[in-house]
């Protein structure tokens, strides 16, 4: 039986599984999810995730949450088909990846997810408007990164070394949303994180999933 | 020369995960002093080692890493066989461990972090801790804990029923939690009393207190 995840397609979180499960040629079912209804707070879905969040992947009796937690199972269980996302074969490759997959969790998420928050999810929910200095502040987080990447990506032709990993892939959705916005330029001005960016959003993967990634950003 | 080294201080929290997962390991290291007043952490030669900037560093041989849970991870599989088990065999299980690392560093670590800071740490800078934000901070903190006692009331560990890394992951900054008024929140829980009482009376959870 394929794998069932449970979600909505524009979210980045759940965008961020869809990537790996095509980058692993892995069959899959979406079920939705109607988040703006609030269903992944009801009870039936609290049963599959206590967090409720999306998105949720049921796998015959194995129900799993956390997107970074669902792509490394997909990677692991699937790792002889589609592209090599762990580097499986070397302990100390793997490693690599899982640092920079711990970088984008904790330096590179925080801060563009603030952003986005502010300038996509906050006038969606129509009640204020974005806070200009919460912006300012996570925009200036976010530049120290991108510049550690630059250096990173001068290097090497991805961030944990010269192929396409989990480590790449955990980035896409957010900085899909973060282009959209009008600070784009904080990619475009650091040459090595465009050529990286524009690497990463031609590959068949994300093509399939783009189309779902619908929420538009507040143009100031 | 050769060997394991942690770059790092002894009372930060994320240099205290390595020193525990080793400590597990059983394995021979040494710490190496990084001075956080003099800013050390913010300049070369340690920006070579993370050019973020931050505690720990970590090598082993000639192979370099930085960010605590990638660090533990490497330990827990680079010496499997040395030890204590801190991994959980199979694909499936190996999910419900990735799962909860998840959810300690993204559900418990940044609400449990922002408590240790206000309560502790802003006073050895001399700043003064802010009560609405602790009160704030301990609502989300409960919230997190209640499905925490859900979780031990059906497995002895988060993630199977030995202690593993995701157990290991959350000892530093609770230690640090114990000794503040956020204690009651783990007290009132008797499944979460219990763990907490088990994870931190471990012998590699005690050698790395001051």
């Amino acid at each position: 039986m394929a794998m069932k995840v449970y979600g909505d397609g524009m979210s980045a979180c759940v965008a961020r599984v869809l990537l790996c499960l095509h980058e692993k040629e892995t069959e899959f079912e979406l079920v939705p999810v109607d988040l703006f209804a609030c269903h992944h707070k009801l009870p039936s879905f609290l049963s599959m995730n206590p967090f409720g969040q999306v998105p949720v992947l049921q796998d015959d009796d194995l129900t799993l949450f956390e997107s970074r937690a669902i792509t490394a199972y997909i990677a692991d269980k699937h790792k002889d088909k589609g592209t090599d996302l762990t580097r499986h074969a070397d302990a100390k490759e793997t490693a690599i990846v899982k640092l920079w997959s711990e970088v984008e969790s904790h330096h590179f998420n925080p801060a563009v997810s603030a952003v986005i928050h502010q300038l996509i999810v906050v006038p969606l929910q129509g009640e204020k408007s974005p806070d200009a200095a919460i912006v300012e502040e996570n925009l200036e987080k976010l530049g120290k990164v991108l510049d550690v990447y630059e250096e990173r990506l001068g290097k090497t032709k991805y961030l944990a070394g010269d192929s396409y990993t989990l480590a790449d892939l955990h980035h896409v959705p957010y900085i899909y949303y973060f282009m959209k916005t009008s600070h784009a330029g904080l990619v475009n001005d650091r040459p090595n994180v465009k050529a990286w960016w524009e690497d990463l959003c031609s590959r068949p993967a994300f093509l399939k999933v783009s189309p779902g990634l619908t929420i538009a950003p507040v143009t100031n | 020369m050769a060997g394991i080294k942690v770059f790092g201080h002894p009372a930060s929290t994320a240099t205290r995960r390595v020193l525990i997962a080793l400590h597990e390991k059983k394995l021979d290291f040494e710490l190496v002093h990084i001075d956080l007043k003099d800013g050390e952490h913010k300049k070369e030669p340690f920006l070579s080692r993370n050019p973020f900037g931050k505690i720990p560093a970590f090598e082993d041989g000639d192979f370099k890493l930085f960010e605590s849970r990638a660090i533990t991870q490497y330990i827990a599989h680079e010496y499997a066989d040395k030890g204590n088990q801190l991994l959980s065999p199979g694909s499936k299980n190996m999910a419900i461990l990735a799962m909860g690392m998840e959810i300690e560093a993204h559900e418990f670590d940044s609400v449990a972090s922002k408590l240790g800071w206000e309560q502790i740490f802003k006073n050895f800078f001399g700043l003064t801790t802010d009560q609405a934000v602790v009160k704030e901070e301990e609502v989300k903190l409960g919230k997190v804990l209640d499905n925490y006692e859900a979780r031990l009331g059906e497995s002895k560990y988060l993630a199977c029923d030995h202690f593993t890394l995701v157990d290991l992951h959350h000892i530093p900054v609770i230690q640090y939690l114990l000794g503040t008024p956020t204690k009651k929140l783990f007290d009132e829980r008797p499944h979460v009393s219990a763990w907490v009482a088990d994870i931190t009376s471990r012998p590699s959870s005690q050698k790395i207190l001051l």
